[in-house]
C-alpha cells in the first residue's frame, strides 16, 4: 500500500519498502542504533532544561542506578520483577492472546500473599507460610487469568476488553481490603507487614537480601523457556497462535490450550506478586503493580519473547528509570523527568521496529534489491 | 546441539549472576560500616555545619500547599544554618509505600546525619530504615510511633496547627455574623462545609477546632464534613465543595491540599477557609484566609541538634506561641469589618496560655460533657489521660493531634 502511495508524481522524497529478511546482526544494529538516537535526544533534552553537561548527567544515571550497592540491588530487584511479569506474559502473547491484565494479575497475587502474611503470620513456621504464600498467591493469579480464558475460549468474548478490565477489579478489591488492613487506621495504607517479626518475608539467601528473588525468578525463566521451545505443549501454544485453523486439522483441543495457558500465565503473573510483597515491599497497595503489567508487555515484545533478551531489556529500562530518578533529585527535577527519558528511549525503541522491517528508499533510485 | 547449548547457556547466566551478586554483598557490609563509623564521629567532634547533610522526602512537589509549606521551611533552615544548597537532598513525589523505604536508606547511604519525611504513611518505612541506620536521625512529621518504637533515633514532629484553624474559623463566624446581619441568611441557616482528606484524628482535630472557632462568635453555626479520601486530588475536592455548597453550605473549609474546593468556591460566589497556602490566587473573591503550618522553626531546631550533637526531642509540637502556626493575610476584600481586631484578640490569648482551643465547657457529645462521659467509663475512658484541667492536651502527649472526638453540631456526611 506503501508503494502505492508513493509512486505517484511529486510524492515525497522517499519511499518505504518492505523488507523480505534481515540478519540478526543487522536488526541489533539497528535497535543499537536506535538506544543511541534515544540517548541524544534525551541528552539534548536535559541540556535545555538543567543546562548541564549531557556526560555529567549520564553519569549521575549510572551512579543513580547501580553507583552504591543498595541501588544496584534495587534495580536488579526491580528488574526481575519486570522479567517475571514478561516471561508469565510470553506463553499467551504467543497463543495470540492479548493478556493486557497483568497488573490485575500481579496485585491479586499480591493480595494473597499479603492477606496471608496478616492473617496467618503468627501461626505457622516461616517455611510453610512462605511456601502458603507462593502457591496462593500463584492461584490468584491463576484464577485471575482463568477467567478471561474461559469467556474466551467458551464464548468468544475479546479477551483485550476483559483483562483489562480485570485490572480494575483488582484495584478495586485491593482498595477494599486496605480498610480493614489499614495501619495505622485511617492512613489509607498498609504499612509494612510483620516489621518486627518478619513473618511471611522472603528471607536472605546466601546472604543476600535478594537471594531468593533471584532464585525463584531465574527458575521460572529457565523452566519457561524449556516448556515454550521444548515441551509438546508449548509447540501447541505457537500453532494456536499462528493459526487456529492449523490448530484444529491437526487435531489440538484449542479451548483446552487457550485455558490452560492463561492459567500458567495469570499463575506466573501472581507469583510476581508475591515476588514484589514478600520479596521486596512487604507491603500492599494499589500501586503494588506501578504499571508494571503493562511496561512487561513491551519488555516481552520487544524481546520477541526471548527470555535472555528479555533480562537485558527489563535491566535496560529499570536502569534508566533509576538512574533518573538519581538525576532528578541531582539537578532538581521533578520525579516526571525519569517517565520523559523512559518514554523517549521506549519511542525510539519501538520505532526501530519499523527500520527492522521496512526500509527507505530514496525516490530516484533504482529499486534494487526487491 | 543448538538447543542444548542455549540451555547451558542460559544456566550459566542464572548462575552466573547469583555468584555474582554473592560476592558484592559482602563489600556491601563493610561500606555500610565506615559509613555509619564517619557518621558518628562527625556528631560527637564538631559543631562544625559544613559536614553536615540533609536528606527530605516529600509526598508532593511544590504544586501541591502541603510540600510546597515544608519546602518553604527547608529552605528558610538552609538560610538561618547558613547551609549550603549541595548540603540538602530532595525527594520529592514519594509515594506512601516501599518507595519510602528506598528513598530513606538511599540517603542514609548518601551520607545524611538526618532525614525527614512529611507524610502520614511514611511512617513505618522510616522506622524501617532508622533501625538499619542507628547514628542517622530520622524525623517523620503527622506520625506518633516514635516514642513506642523505641529507637532512639526516630523522632515525631507537628504543629499545632489547630490553634491556626481555632483562628481562622473566628474569621469564618464573623464573616457568618455579617451574612446573618445583611440578611443574606437567616441564624439558623448559618452551616458551614468541610472537605476533609481521611476519617482519622488529624482532620477530626482540625475541623473540630475550625468549628469552635466559628461558634465562639457565631453560636448557631452547624457544620457538614465530607471526605475526597486522598490528601490531594483537586478533583474530588472541588467536586466535594461543589455538592456541599448544594446541600445548603454557607461557608467552605478544607483539610486536603490542593485548590480544588476554593475554585469551586469562587465559581458559586460562597466565601471559604484555606490551607496551608494563601488561597487569594485562586479565589480573590471568596478565599478569606487560610490556617498555615510555619516548618521552618523544626527544621532549624532539629538540624541545629544535629550539628550540636543534642538529642532532638522525640515528639515536637508547637504552635502560635513559637510562630510555628499562623494564618495567611486577611483578604480585606471578603473578609468582615472588624476581623483583624478580633483576630488579634484571639491569637493573644492563645500566646499568653490564657485560653485553650478544646475547652471542654464549649462543646458536647450526644448532650454530654466530655468529663462525664469519662467518668462513666466504656469507650470514653480512653481519652481520661487528656483531659484535665478544663480543656483536652491536644498534641502534648505525643506531638500527632489525638482529638477524635465526634462533637455535637458537625455531621459527617459518609457519601
Amino acid at each position: 500500500m506503501a508503494e502505492e502511495t508513493t509512486q505517484t508524481a511529486g510524492g515525497p522524497f522517499f519511499r518505504v519498502v518492505k523488507r523480505s529478511g534481515i540478519s540478526t546482526p543487522r536488526a541489533w544494529l539497528i535497535r543499537l542504533a536506535a538506544v543511541c538516537c534515544g540517548l541524544i535526544v534525551c541528552a539534548l533534552i536535559i541540556v535545555a532544561i538543567t543546562k548541564q553537561n549531557p556526560l555529567s548527567v549520564y553519569a549521575g544515571i549510572i551512579d543513580g542506578a547501580v553507583g552504591t550497592n543498595r541501588r544496584l540491588w534495587v534495580t536488579i530487584r526491580e528488574s526481575l520483577v519486570l522479567l517475571i511479569i514478561a516471561v508469565g506474559l510470553t506463553p499467551a502473547f504467543k497463543m495470540r492472546f492479548w493478556n493486557i491484565g497483568a497488573e490485575g494479575q500481579v496485585l491479586m497475587g499480591g493480595m494473597a500473599a499479603a492477606a496471608l502474611m496478616i492473617y496467618l503470620g503468627n501461626t505457622m513456621p516461616n517455611w510453610l507460610l512462605l511456601m502458603l504464600i507462593l502457591l496462593a498467591s500463584m492461584a490468584a493469579g491463576m484464577i485471575w487469568g482463568l477467567m478471561p480464558a474461559v469467556f474466551k475460549a467458551c464464548y468468544g468474548t475479546n479477551e483485550t476488553l476483559f483483562t483489562l478490565m480485570l485490572n480494575y477489579v483488582a484495584i478495586q478489591i485491593v482498595n477494599f481490603c486496605i480498610v480493614f488492613w489499614e495501619n495505622p487506621s485511617g492512613s489509607n495504607t498498609v504499612g509494612i507487614i510483620n516489621s518486627s517479626t518478619s513473618k511471611g518475608w522472603l528471607p536472605e539467601l546466601f546472604g543476600l537480601t535478594y537471594g531468593w528473588n533471584v532464585v525463584i525468578v531465574m527458575a521460572v525463566t529457565l523452566l519457561m523457556y524449556i516448556y515454550m521451545k521444548h515441551s509438546k505443549q508449548g509447540y501447541e501454544i505457537s500453532v494456536v497462535g499462528e493459526s487456529q485453523n492449523t490448530a484444529k486439522y491437526v487435531g489440538i483441543n484449542i479451548k483446552k490450550v487457550i485455558i490452560r495457558t492463561m492459567m500458567i500465565s495469570g499463575a506466573i503473573c501472581g507469583l510476581a506478586g508475591a515476588i514484589i510483597v514478600s520479596g521486596g515491599s512487604h507491603t500492599i497497595s494499589t500501586s503494588t503493580g506501578g504499571g508494571r503489567g503493562f511496561t512487561a508487555i513491551i519488555v516481552a515484545w520487544m524481546s520477541k519473547f526471548n527470555p535472555l533478551v528479555m533480562l537485558l531489556v527489563s535491566a535496560f529500562l529499570v536502569f534508566m528509570q533509576k538512574g533518573a530518578i538519581q538525576i532528578a533529585s541531582q539537578y532538581g527535577l521533578n520525579e516526571n523527568a525519569s517517565d520523559i527519558i523512559t518514554g523517549i528511549l521506549l519511542f525510539f525503541l519501538i520505532g526501530s521496529e519499523f527500520f527492522i522491517n521496512y526500509k527507505l528508499e530514496l525516490r530516484g533510485t533504482k529499486r534494487g534489491t526487491k | 546441539m543448538k538447543k542444548i547449548f542455549a540451555l547451558v547457556m542460559t544456566a550459566a547466566m542464572a548462575f552466573g549472576l547469583l555468584a555474582g551478586c554473592g560476592s558484592s554483598s559482602s563489600s556491601s557490609s563493610t561500606t555500610s560500616d565506615t559509613a555509619s563509623e564517619a557518621a558518628t564521629s562527625t556528631t560527637e567532634t564538631t559543631a562544625d555545619s559544613s559536614n553536615i547533610k540533609v536528606g527530605i522526602i516529600y509526598v508532593g512537589d511544590e504544586n501541591e500547599g502541603y510540600t510546597e509549606a515544608h519546602m518553604l521551611g527547608i529552605q528558610e533552615m538552609i538560610k538561618a544554618l547558613g547551609l549550603s544548597e549541595d548540603q540538602v537532598i530532595e525527594k520529592t513525589n514519594i509515594p506512601e509505600d516501599e518507595s519510602c523505604y528506598d528513598a530513606a536508606v538511599d540517603l542514609a547511604e548518601q551520607g545524611c546525619n538526618i532525614i525527614f519525611a512529611n507524610s502520614f504513611g511514611h511512617e513505618s518505612y522510616m522506622i524501617e530504615a532508622a533501625k538499619e541506620y542507628p547514628d542517622v536521625q530520622f524525623c517523620h512529621a503527622t506520625g506518633y510511633q516514635a516514642a513506642s518504637s523505641g529507637l532512639s533515633n526516630m523522632h515525631n514532629y507537628f504543629s499545632s496547627v489547630y490553634e491556626a484553624r481555632y483562628v481562622s474559623g473566628v474569621v469564618a463566624g464573623l464573616k457568618l455574623n455579617e451574612m446573618i446581619a445583611d440578611g443574606t441568611i437567616t441564624a439558623d441557616e448559618a452551616k458551614m462545609g468541610y472537605v476533609g482528606a481521611y476519617p482519622y484524628a488529624e482532620v477530626v482535630s482540625g475541623y473540630t477546632s475550625f468549628y469552635l472557632g466559628a461558634k465562639s462568635v457565631c453560636p448557631t453555626v452547624t457544620m457538614e464534613v465530607q471526605y475526597t479520601n486522598s490528601w490531594a486530588d483537586i478533583a474530588a475536592e472541588s467536586e466535594v465543595a461543589t455538592s456541599l455548597i448544594a446541600d445548603g453550605c454557607k461557608l467552605i473549609s478544607q483539610h486536603s491540599d490542593t485548590t480544588g474546593a476554593p475554585t469551586a468556591c469562587e465559581a458559586a460566589g460562597v466565601p471559604c477557609v484555606g490551607y496551608n497556602v494563601d488561597m487569594t490566587s485562586v479565589a480573590p473573591d471568596s478565599a478569606l484566609t487560610s490556617a498555615t503550618i510555619n516548618w521552618a522553626p523544626y527544621y532549624t531546631y532539629a538540624v541545629q541538634c544535629v550539628i550540636e550533637g543534642k538529642t532532638i526531642d522525640t515528639d515536637w509540637c508547637k504552635g502560635y506561641a513559637d510562630d510555628a502556626v499562623g494564618i495567611s493575610t486577611l483578604n480585606d476584600a471578603v473578609c468582615a469589618e472588624g476581623t483583624a481586631d478580633k483576630v488579634a484578640e484571639v491569637e493573644q490569648s492563645i500566646i499568653d496560655g490564657s485560653f485553650h482551643v478544646f475547652d471542654t465547657s464549649t462543646f458536647t457529645i450526644g448532650g454530654k460533657s466530655i468529663e462525664d462521659l469519662i467518668a462513666e467509663g466504656g469507650d470514653y475512658a480512653q481519652y481520661a489521660d487528656y483531659v484535665s484541667d478544663g480543656y483536652f492536651h491536644e498534641s502534648e502527649l505525643i506531638s500527632a493531634p489525638a482529638f477524635d472526638l465526634r462533637i455535637d453540631g458537625i455531621t459527617e456526611l459518609t457519601t
